[in-house]
């Protein structure tokens, strides 16, 4: 076990796969320099400017060309430097990307990996703070990725990379420092399975991506109070550990969903409503979710803050589900 | 073109034969949308055959070929068999895309043909990472990307020419100018000098052609194919040409007045390859024969395919991807 970053993890991620794999290439705004967070450095050293592409400011042509590029078979890791720029390339990712092997009735398969970096970190406003996971989880075809951990940001990559899906790879800017322990060798996480962040038998929060470190502290201080939270870091949205997320909730009878990104119609809705169709009889507490509101990210910080569903909510929430507020 | 020596009669003779499956292909369409057999809205390119005809002779099997909404023709001169396409057309299991893309998908990967767009535009930057990817892999084939008049003014043709010529890409992009963008004159609608002048403004090499003049389309693509051949980039190629039919086959086109139509039906490039070949002593009876094999193969591919049987209701279920359930009992 190493400590690694999550932004280390990333590019080693990709390095190795690209040793491993000719085909594996990336190709995104100033890659060449390192990437504007720096998940690039020292790659083009290694592999050059053809598979350490730069590109124009041209999102849709990086995406439609990492789509004609993907059905010619080759694996192309595309960097949209924000999540809310991908919103130039939709046409290229929901439109094809998603929808070429179906509608083309299986002839062909689309290989790419598009690394979105999303969230709020610190007075980025509205155009380059948002997490908009749950609008890609709407679009068959698409896997969705949120890593919260270095080691899941790293084995999730490089799952993405062999995967023959398009895969949206959300990584959450807040979180490139963050440093935690890699297993050594080849390290996979395939999609679908959730991690078991805490156990506990009082309340099942499920959240994913930077938030799941919001619920952590927000466990940790529970805990003090005597209420025991399992903890779950979903990983990917599409697919989802439907499993797992269902066999906790029977335990403890208690669902709470939180998530950075705006409530309304977030994905924490698909989970909430899943998880009352299943065990609606057996709950102890009516589900909650925790969402951002529907309003706008700001550029001032108490503006900003407001939006922020703090742990300070989450313990909240999990009190008065327990009947304790 | 003058006919006599110079004229490649047998060069000439296989665009006559294209031409007509093609414009036998679509009018079988179009009587199979009449009988309601073909199911969702199909694009003809009646009128526009010699386009489709002259740029795909230059393309070699491994050669890549994207297209647009109104494909059916640059499908067929790739190779595709149009006994599946017509399948694919009426919905049917066999088709291209099993029944599951219609017209507007329609795909034969196995003749490189890596599909038509229901998106105006959205093929060009497609066709710009094909060719990427062949450029990636060292491969010797290129990629004709055929779009319309509409498409110039869309962002991806902007960016996909950008993106082609910057990386010096193996592209071929053949703006296929109806004088039409759906229902609306192009002309009124499009500023500046043109497709044309669009794509030398990024330093692509662009030719202008008569495209209803099939042997001039073909003259044209032979320089500009063998220009990317040999390492010199992408190139364009604009053809004028004009669409004998409406935007879709239930569109009347009343927004056209009928002696501009008529005007253009007597130059439709059919008639015009079949006076060439008269003049150069083929007979009336053989070029009649041209037509009669390709009407007598389209209709045999339409009762085929009303024959095939529609896909089972479980093709909802594949080839979505490979992560996760899509059925709605999985939830």
């Amino acid at each position: 076990m190493a400590m690694t970053s999550y932004l280390e993890a990333g590019r080693d991620a990709l390095a190795e796969e690209m040793r491993r794999d000719p085909l594996v290439w990336a190709v995104g705004e100033d890659l060449g320099r390192g990437g504007v967070f720096g998940q690039y450095k020292g790659l083009v050293e290694e592999f050059g400017p053809e598979r350490i592409a730069d590109a124009p400011i041209s999102e849709a042509a990086i995406m439609g060309a990492a789509v004609g590029a993907a059905m010619m078979g080759t694996r192309p890791v595309v960097e949209m430097r924000f999540s809310d720029f991908a919103l130039c390339a939709m046409d290229e990712l929901v439109n094809q990307a998603a929808k070429a092997r179906f509608m083309f009735g299986g002839q062909t398969r689309v290989p790419l990996v598009v690394r979105e970096p999303i969230g709020m970190w610190r007075s980025s406003a509205a155009q380059h703070s948002q997490s908009l996971e749950a609008w890609y989880a709407h679009v068959p075809g698409l896997v969705v990725v949120c890593p919260a951990t270095p080691a899941d940001a790293k084995g999730l990559l490089k799952s993405a990379i062999r995967s023959d899906d398009p895969v949206v790879f959300m990584e959450h800017k807040n979180l490139w420092g963050l440093t935690g322990e890699v297993p050594d060798g080849e390290h996979l996480v395939p999609f679908g399975q959730a991690r078991l962040v805490r156990p506990g038998s009082d309340v099942t929060i499920v959240s994913w991506s930077a938030q799941v470190h919001v619920a952590a502290e927000a466990a940790e201080g529970l805990e003090a109070e005597g209420i025991e939270v399992e903890l779950i870091d979903l990983r990917t949205l599409w697919p989802w550990d439907k499993a797992r997320v269902l066999a906790s909730v029977e335990k403890t009878g208690r669902l709470l969903v939180t998530h950075e990104s705006v409530a309304v119609a977030g994905f924490g809705a698909e989970i909430a409503a899943t998880v009352a169709e299943h065990l609606g009889p057996q709950l102890k507490a009516p589900v909650r979710r925790l969402g951002a509101p529907r309003t706008l990210i700001a550029y001032a910080p108490p503006v900003e803050n407001a939006v922020r569903v703090t742990s300070a909510a989450i313990a909240d929430a999990a009190r008065s589900m327990m009947g304790r507020d | 073109m003058t006919p006599g020596s110079n004229l490649d009669q047998d060069r000439l003779r296989r665009h006559h034969r294209l031409m007509w499956r093609i414009r036998a292909f679509e009018e079988q369409a179009l009587k199979g949308l009449d009988d309601k057999l073909v199911l969702g809205a199909i694009h003809p390119s009646i009128g526009q055959e010699a386009v489709a005809s002259g740029v795909t002779a230059h393309l070699t099997r491994q050669d890549i070929l994207l297209s647009t909404h109104r494909g059916h023709g640059h499908t067929l001169g790739k190779g595709a068999d149009s006994a599946a396409m017509m399948r694919e057309l009426l919905g049917r299991e066999g088709g291209n895309c099993g029944g599951k893309g219609g017209s507007m998908h329609i795909a034969d990967f196995s003749v490189g043909m890596l599909g038509a767009n229901g998106v105006v535009a959205a093929n060009i930057v497609i066709a710009a990472g094909a060719a990427h990817a062949i450029k990636l892999k060292r491969e010797p084939h290129l990629v004709c990307c055929l779009f319309g008049d509409g498409a110039i003014n869309r962002g991806p043709f902007l960016e996909g020419l950008n993106w082609a010529a910057v990386f010096h890409l193996p592209v071929l992009f053949v703006c296929e100018d109806n004088g039409y963008a759906a229902t609306t004159r192009t002309k009124t609608m499009t500023a500046g000098g043109g497709a044309s002048a669009r794509a030398r403004s990024f330093g692509i090499p662009a030719v202008e052609v008569d495209g209803n003049d099939v042997l001039a389309v073909d003259a044209a693509a032979a320089d500009l194919t063998q220009a990317i051949r040999a390492g010199g980039g992408p190139r364009f190629l604009h053809a004028r040409t004009y669409r004998l039919t409406g935007h879709t086959g239930s569109d009347p086109a009343a927004y056209r007045p009928a002696d501009e139509v008529a005007a253009r039906r007597r130059e439709e490039p059919i008639g015009r390859a079949a006076e060439l070949l008269r003049d150069a002593g083929v007979t009336p009876d053989a070029l009649q024969g041209d037509q009669s094999e390709a009407v007598a193969e389209m209709l045999a591919a339409y009762r085929a395919a009303v024959d095939a049987p529609f896909p089972s209701a479980a093709q909802a279920f594949t080839d979505v991807q490979d992560a996760g359930d899509p059925r709605m009992e999985a939830f």
